[in-house]
């Protein structure tokens, strides 16, 4: 078997405030081969965000393994991780474009060739023409486009995603499912995707990964085989609900 | 522009409202018959200003307009770069913060006299005056906004190994101007206040002076004018920052 792209074994993380030890998740084992969108499913508190920023480096881990790259993707923790959040969090006083650019910024990528890609990203989002508006001009669907770009034009290897689609209207979030897979297939990042929603982790992933809560740990970890591309159809497709239930069942709300 | 046609309309009703006001005045004084020792009629008030030679007016507003732009911009200065030192150096910023607070509850009013034995007469100490009241707020709202991100997007640009100048000048500072715009208008109005106090008791000029010595003879006419060129002082500050404002920081990042 190929070497996996991201493993994690029996990774734990406790975060200790003061004299109070808080398991935020412990055994965590998962392998990503390149290219991946795994979902990571589970109810608030879970430690879905903590495995996100153990993966970014934004957190040592306490125990187990973490490793990512190999020998024929290496990995660059600083060029290779791209970020989305729940808020879009683009910077108010910048244009859409100047946003899309800040990483190039602060990596120091020459200014014409990220531009160049810039504006290719934001094509490639649906942003074409909104390249000089402000955040406050476009609808939060729109401003969480643009953060995708931005998450993007580094050219990182991995996407971390933290519940990007919470907090937009249902029917907005379907629509963003869509665009996620479309943009997906045309970068060939791995992405891993943090959702509360069962939904949503069955829709978008290749693989599915849940977490429960109290004690916050890793239950299950499994392929989701339906074909690509995917479309709405699928959600009213009889496997689609075989992987909903096993998810739900798994959550203890069956 | 679409907006153009509004925009007059607006500045209309702001100049409309202001002679209203003039002009309910001066009824008010006519009509009721009051003696215009008590108060004067605006047109009585606005003739002392051809007496340019008894009340020195130019120079008296001048004067008072350093005074108050002085401990203003000094504020401003003093204020963003303490509010930046504590915003680098978390110690500082415990060891100095409290103080501060404490030392502006004296009452900066109360220091006058003891400005005037320190630094004698002059436009000096009111500088100081007109500082020493209107720099807290600048301090404050400022070292506010330069706490005030978003720690996702901290996390974000930490993956990137952003360097700690990198987050300040691209992300705290142009987070953190709002922030001091919305204290420098605070702090306008406490610059007047202070530098007025600093004419009262330390000056031997400015519309603060003059206004001491028209009192004595129960000019009031002059008193008034004094009174609306010091207002006239405050409103072109004010203009100023909002001018600033509108210069430096997009619409949608405004605090108003």
């Amino acid at each position: 078997m190929r070497e996996p792209f991201i493993h994690l074994a029996g990774m734990s993380k406790v975060y200790r405030r003061r004299r109070d030890e808080f398991l935020a998740v412990s055994d965590v084992t998962l392998d990503v081969t390149a290219g991946e969108l795994v979902s990571l499913v589970g109810p608030s508190g879970c430690g879905k965000t903590t495995v996100l920023k153990v993966l970014a480096g934004l957190h040592p881990h306490d125990g187990g393994t973490v490793r990512i790259g190999n020998a024929e993707t290496p990995f660059d923790p600083t060029r290779d991780i791209g970020m989305v959040f729940q808020q879009p969090l683009l910077l108010k006083w910048r244009r859409i474009i100047e946003n899309v650019l800040l990483p190039a910024e602060i990596l120091g990528i020459a200014r014409g060739e990220a531009r160049e890609r810039a504006q290719f990203l934001l094509d490639m989002v649906g942003l074409a023409g909104f390249e000089r508006s402000y955040p406050y001009e476009l609808s939060g669907g729109m401003q969480q486009r643009a953060a995708i770009a931005r998450s993007l034009i580094h050219d990182p290897q991995v996407i971390l995603m933290d519940e990007p689609f919470g907090a937009l209207d249902a029917l907005t979030r379907e629509k963003m499912n869509l665009e996620l897979m479309r943009i997906w297939e045309e970068s060939r990042k791995t992405i891993i995707f943090v959702t509360h929603s069962i939904q949503e982790a069955v829709f978008l992933g290749s693989r599915c990964a849940v977490l429960t809560a109290g004690p916050a740990r890793m239950a299950d970890n499994f392929e989701i085989d339906l074909p690509y591309p995917r479309t709405l159809d699928l959600k009213t497709h009889q496997d689609f609900g075989v992987y909903a239930r096993r998810i739900y069942r798994l959550l203890g709300m069956e | 522009m679409e907006g153009w046609r509004e925009n007059i309309g607006r500045w209309v009703l702001i100049a409309a409202m202001h002679v209203a006001v003039v002009v309910a005045w001066q009824l008010w004084v006519v009509l009721g018959k009051v003696e215009s020792y008590i108060m004067p009629t605006p047109v009585e008030t606005f003739a002392t200003l051809l007496d340019f030679q008894n009340y020195n007016w130019m120079h008296n507003t001048l004067v008072t307009a350093a005074s108050v732009f002085g401990g203003f911009w000094l504020a401003v200065a003093v204020g963003v770069v303490l509010a930046l030192v504590f915003s680098w150096s978390r110690r500082l910023n415990d060891a100095f913060m409290p103080l501060i607070v404490s030392l502006n509850m004296i009452p900066k009013v109360a220091l006058g006299p003891i400005f005037i034995v320190w630094f004698s007469y002059g436009l000096g100490p009111n500088i100081i005056i007109a500082f020493s009241i209107c720099f807290l707020p600048i301090l404050i709202t400022t070292a506010r906004g330069l706490d005030e991100v978003e720690p996702d997007l901290l996390d974000l640009v930490r993956t990137l190994r952003a360097t700690r100048w990198q987050v300040f000048a691209k992300i705290q500072l142009p987070s953190a101007l709002p922030y001091l715009f919305s204290g420098m208008k605070v702090a306008v109005v406490l610059a007047v206040a202070g530098a007025i106090v600093g004419e009262f008791i330390a000056s031997e000029e400015g519309l603060g002076y003059l206004m001491l010595q028209v009192q004595v003879a129960l000019d009031t006419a002059a008193m008034f004018m004094a009174v609306l060129l010091i207002t006239a002082v405050g409103v072109v500050l004010y203009a100023l920052v909002l001018l600033l404002e509108r210069l430096a920081v997009v619409r949608d990042a405004r605090l108003d």
